[in-house]
């Protein structure tokens, strides 16, 4: 099995559990389940950090730093705020 | 660190993932969820250091300083950020994460240029993340502005707009065929700019109640971009990550544009067909009937039931605790209340409940539009603060005006309407709403929480 065909199966089996998880979600949690996604793919960060970790001229290591505080930021700032967001539901909300 | 060790903890963290979207889709769990996302996140990011593949490390005092820089400006930001504020600074968020999305490829497409060792397959996933990544940068950008209202709420059409889109996405498509066949760092350049430039032209026509779901949409964007960057970099995490997010967002997304009565397609390819629209001649000299606060007062004395209306202005006012006071008060009274929940009033959907939330309003007073709607002629009094768009009856009777076939709250089915409002000026679409006008309607102008703070003592004193 070449590598291209088991990153092609993690690939679709990812689209299905991404599709299922949130099948069921209640319009309340719109917002903090649109946020919560975005921090998640706040994680380019870990592949800033892999091209960055290697970077050797000018142009690449400027432009992957770059890459590095973007991507701390929607990373970071995207958990905080979804948290934020859910503080507000505490003891209430769906709770009941 | 060893190979294996390293791939387990990636799988680790694509778990996290998984577990982070399934606790914040249940109000239980949402929290919790969101925490476990935030930690495995934490984890990826101390274990990239120790990457088995990476034998001489370089720039890690630049890396540290910009994951610092990051934290300093992300934290404060969503810290301080006013609910009101909430929808624009996730645009913002989202669209910084499309940015770096695209860096991180291009950063990998030129060291592979050096070596002359670039395959087809991963110059096309390069391409994908280069060309999604900018448009969902450059288009959240301009969600941004929307929201913020730095630039006008309502769709920007141009004469032509249709054809200058179009041909600017001919365009990024050239270029990225250019791309993958000669390679080369000119032909990237040129798609980049391009997607950024589709990126502007694509959000520009979109207003009103669409803005929500193309924040989600693009949110799902980046999903799928941060996935193809994955591939490029042959990360399995960032693979799993990104499409999880790529997926659940399309779902997300669908189900928001359901709840608002919107076709996707529509909002998708909005951009293709929309048409320069007459300008609605607003504020013209029809007779509205404006009141005193003690005259709302009175008439919400003598209700048997009230409903309340919320709107984007109750957040912009911050009145989300005196409207409970209000509604504490009526209650005491032998009053019935309930609230009126639109699923998008506000800015994003779900506003609402979380700003009442946020005062400790009863979750057994916060009703869905479904259940609200068949309720209006039993009721007495509709109490509107700060919301238009999503009682407009346009929504139902003028086909073609940007709301059509959204479905509204019906307050024109009860007994008298009063609208708290700033001023005449129509709500975020742009659209005159004719309920105003009607002999049943009171307006009471001025700030929502002011309005509300005077129709509380004049009760009191009644």
């Amino acid at each position: 099995m070449s590598h291209s065909i088991v990153i092609l199966t993690i690939f679709v089996l990812s689209i299905f559990i991404g599709f299922e998880v949130v099948s069921k979600v209640s319009t309340t949690l719109h917002t903090p389940l649109m946020s919560g996604a975005n921090a998640i793919h706040g994680i380019i960060l870990f592949g800033a950090i892999m091209v960055a970790d290697k970077s050797t001229t000018v142009l690449s290591t400027s432009l992957s730093i770059a890459a590095i505080v973007l991507a701390t930021i929607n990373m970071v700032g995207g958990f905080v705020v979804t948290d934020r967001m859910l503080e507000m539901f505490k003891g209430k909300g769906g709770k009941k | 660190m060893n190979n294996n060790l390293y791939a387990l903890i990636g799988l680790a963290v694509a778990v996290s993932f998984i577990m982070a979207l399934k606790g914040l889709s249940a109000p239980k769990t949402a929290r919790r969820g969101n925490l476990i996302g935030a930690a495995g996140a934490t984890l990826a990011t101390i274990v990239v250091f120790f990457d088995p593949a990476q034998k001489v490390h370089h720039n890690t005092f630049l890396i540290l300083g910009a994951i610092a820089f990051g934290v300093i400006v992300g934290v404060p930001a969503a810290r301080r950020i006013q609910m009101t504020q909430m929808p624009q600074l996730v645009a913002l968020f989202n669209g910084v994460g499309g940015g770096a999305a695209a860096l991180v490829s291009i950063v990998e497409y030129l060291s592979l240029s050096n070596n002359s060792a670039r395959d087809t397959a991963s110059t096309i996933a390069t391409v994908f993340t280069v060309v999604v990544g900018s448009v969902s940068f450059s288009g959240s950008v301009i969600t941004f502005l929307k929201l913020q209202e730095i630039m006008t709420t309502r769709p920007v059409v141009f004469p032509g707009g249709r054809f200058v889109i179009a041909a600017t996405l001919v365009g990024v498509l050239g270029t990225g065929v250019w791309v993958v066949n000669s390679g080369g760092n000119t032909p990237l350049a040129i798609m980049g700019a391009l997607s950024l430039l589709f990126g502007v032209l694509f959000v520009l026509p979109v207003g009103g109640a669409d803005v929500p779901i193309v924040i989600s949409l693009l949110n799902a964007f980046t999903g799928l971009t941060v996935a193809a960057g994955g591939y490029v970099l042959d990360s399995t995490l960032l693979i799993v990550a990104g499409t999880l997010v790529g997926a659940s967002g399309t779902i997300l997304t669908r189900l928001m544009a359901a709840a608002m009565g919107r076709s996707l397609f529509g909002t998708l390819f909005g951009a293709f067909t929309a048409k320069p629209q007459a300008a609605t001649e607003a504020g013209e000299a029809r007779p509205v009937k404006s009141g005193s606060p003690d005259d709302v007062a009175i008439l919400l004395n003598y209700a048997q039931r009230v409903v309340i209306v919320p709107g984007f202005g109750l957040a912009v006012a911050q009145a989300q605790h005196t409207v409970r006071e209000l509604a504490d008060l009526l209650t005491a009274k032998g009053i019935d209340v309930a609230y009126g929940i639109h699923p998008v009033a506000g800015r994003m959907p779900g506003h609402m409940n979380v700003l009442l939330a946020e005062a400790n309003v009863p979750y057994e007073q916060l009703v869905e539009m479904e259940e609200i709607n068949p309720t209006f002629p039993q009721t007495d009094v509709v109490l509107v603060v700060g919301a238009n768009d999503v009682v407009n009856p346009a929504a139902k009777t003028t086909p073609g005006c940007p709301i059509y076939g959204m479905p509204i709250l019906d307050v024109g089915l009860a007994g008298n309407v009063i609208f708290l409002k700033r001023s005449m000026r129509p709500g975020f679409a742009g659209i005159e709403n004719d309920l105003l006008y009607e002999p049943k309607t009171t307006l009471l102008f001025g700030d929502a929480k002011d309005s509300l703070t005077k129709v509380v003592s004049a009760l009191k004193n009644l």
